[in-house]
């Protein structure tokens, strides 16, 4: 085992770079990375229109919602590199292939966190920013939103840990990421397809559970910033205005 | 102020509102009481556009507020709106919750706007709690503080829906103080409340709604001695003596 990494450790890492293309656990990170930062703003968008008040914003992105939801990603990633390709004419790279399709499919799946995020405001929030002459986008941002990013939090964080490992769905496509790599070394190794792919899942691992922890922290010392629960009211009351005229 | 004509709202079946004609005068005080289900909350919730009505008008300082083009924000920051729930947004402080609306709706600037906040938090007596965390308070100041909020857009209209019903009765007290002290200052009032000293004691007017109707409208001395509906009648009789049904 020792012998494995000594060997091979700078190939796990970076591929062939420089001397090729960047590869490897650096590749997953960055791949990882970009996927989330570029999902974010666009699950943002696409929550934001799953709550629209507009029919015509909201059944579309529904529909899409529940197509993208309605497959696995593993298509969605064939359709990226097969489809794509015949519509626009001319073939994108593995990378941006495999960033788009992840990009779709993670923004899709934050859509519907933060839809349940907004949801789980109390309807209250809203009303009263909307009383106090706040406009519906104004509302969003100063009152729904914040409370509903902070509850949205360890959802995020789940998807985030999802994303990395569904980096690894590029090796279908032989993108060079770290599951590639290794299964490289493996065929050159030949007989310690154990500890390879050992080490691959401890790799992902630490990666995720590393994650989990920086996210768990954040959480906690949000918490500690601003309690998010207003004290109950002491009468149990019926929550639903409408039908307590 | 407010003038209903003749305004109607159904929830599917449900008649919530049933040809409520009725005007409020600029300075009055009115109380809304009635059973649970009779159409209160709606009503008060209609004035400011929280809750659509199926027919009739509604007006407030003599303009349409259905009226097409009618800036419904503009309308709703000229009304203040006190919850029974308190609804304080529990991610800002208590002093951010009352600039909030000041500040983002462009009229003050953040220092003007903190001052004011201020001087109205010490109003309800609540300016050493400006910078804690809505959580932090008991229900009743949560209530002071809403208020301190919902006047920081200066309204010349306040509106309270049931302001006391999910406090405990010791903190009833001390917003009925400060609601009072609106009062004397001359604000237009209308509150839905089942807490009939404030009616007695502070109202001009009560008004007595049951099955979206308004039943009866009186001065609060003659509300209280001289019921003239069956259904005020009865209601009196019931809360006067809560057990008597069960005897």
């Amino acid at each position: 085992m020792i012998d494995l990494i000594h060997t091979y450790w700078l190939y796990f890492l970076v591929g062939q770079y420089p001397n090729g293309p960047l590869g490897g656990l650096a590749l997953t990170v960055l791949l990882a990375a970009l996927a989330l930062l570029l999902a974010l703003p666009i699950g943002l968008v696409l929550g934001l229109a799953r709550v629209s008040p507009f029919r015509a914003i909201r059944w579309p992105v529904t529909a899409l919602v529940h197509v993208v939801r309605g497959i696995p990603l593993l298509m969605v990633i064939f359709w990226a590199y097969f489809f794509l390709p015949s519509v626009t004419g001319h073939q994108t790279g593995q990378f941006s292939t495999m960033l788009m399709a992840l990009v779709v499919f993670d923004g899709v799946y934050l859509a519907e966190i933060v839809r349940a995020g907004i949801r789980g405001v109390p309807r209250g929030q809203f009303e009263a920013a909307r009383t106090l002459g706040l406009g519906y986008g104004r509302a969003m941002q100063r009152v729904i939103l914040p409370q509903a990013l902070r509850s949205m939090l360890p959802s995020l964080v789940n998807q985030f840990v999802s994303t990395i490992k569904e980096t690894s769905l590029g090796y279908i496509i032989g993108l060079t990421e770290v599951s590639f790599i290794a299964a490289q070394i493996n065929t050159q190794v030949f007989t310690h397809a154990t500890q390879v792919y050992l080490l691959l899942a401890l790799t992902y691992f630490v990666l995720c559970f590393g994650l989990s922890r920086i996210a768990h922290l954040l959480e906690r010392r949000l918490a500690r910033r601003a309690p998010t629960r207003v004290a109950r009211p002491s009468v149990v009351v019926p929550l639903a205005n409408e039908s307590n005229a | 102020m407010i003038q209903f004509n003749n305004v109607n709202k159904w929830y599917g079946e449900y008649q919530a509102l049933a040809d409520v004609t009725e005007t409020i005068a600029k300075g009055e005080v009115v109380v809304v009481c009635g059973p649970s289900g009779s159409g209160k909350s709606t009503l008060i919730r209609t004035i400011n556009r929280l809750e659509a009505i199926d027919s009739g008008t509604i007006t407030v300082d003599g303009e349409d507020i259905h009226r097409r083009g009618l800036d419904v924000n503009r309308l709703r920051s000229r009304i203040g709106f006190v919850f029974q729930q308190f609804n304080l947004f529990p991610h800002l402080t208590v002093l951010q919750n009352c600039t909030l609306a000041p500040v983002a709706l462009g009229g003050a600037r953040p220092a003007q706007a903190h001052h004011k906040a201020m001087a109205l938090l010490d109003r309800v007596g609540l300016a050493h709690k400006a910078t804690a965390w809505p959580s932090e308070l008991s229900g009743g100041q949560q209530q002071r503080v809403a208020i301190a909020r919902a006047l920081a857009m200066e309204p010349p209209l306040m509106l309270f829906d049931e302001p006391t019903s999910a406090l405990d009765p010791e903190m009833v007290g001390e917003v009925l103080q400060v609601m009072q002290g609106l009062v004397r200052d001359g604000m237009t009032l209308v509150v839905v409340t089942h807490e009939m000293g404030f009616a007695r004691d502070v109202a001009h007017r009560v008004l007595f709604m049951d099955q979206g109707r308004i039943l009866e409208r009186a001065e609060p001395h003659e509300f209280f001695n001289h019921p003239q509906h069956p259904r005020a009648q009865q209601f009196l009789a019931d809360i006067r003596t809560p057990f008597a049904h069960a005897a």
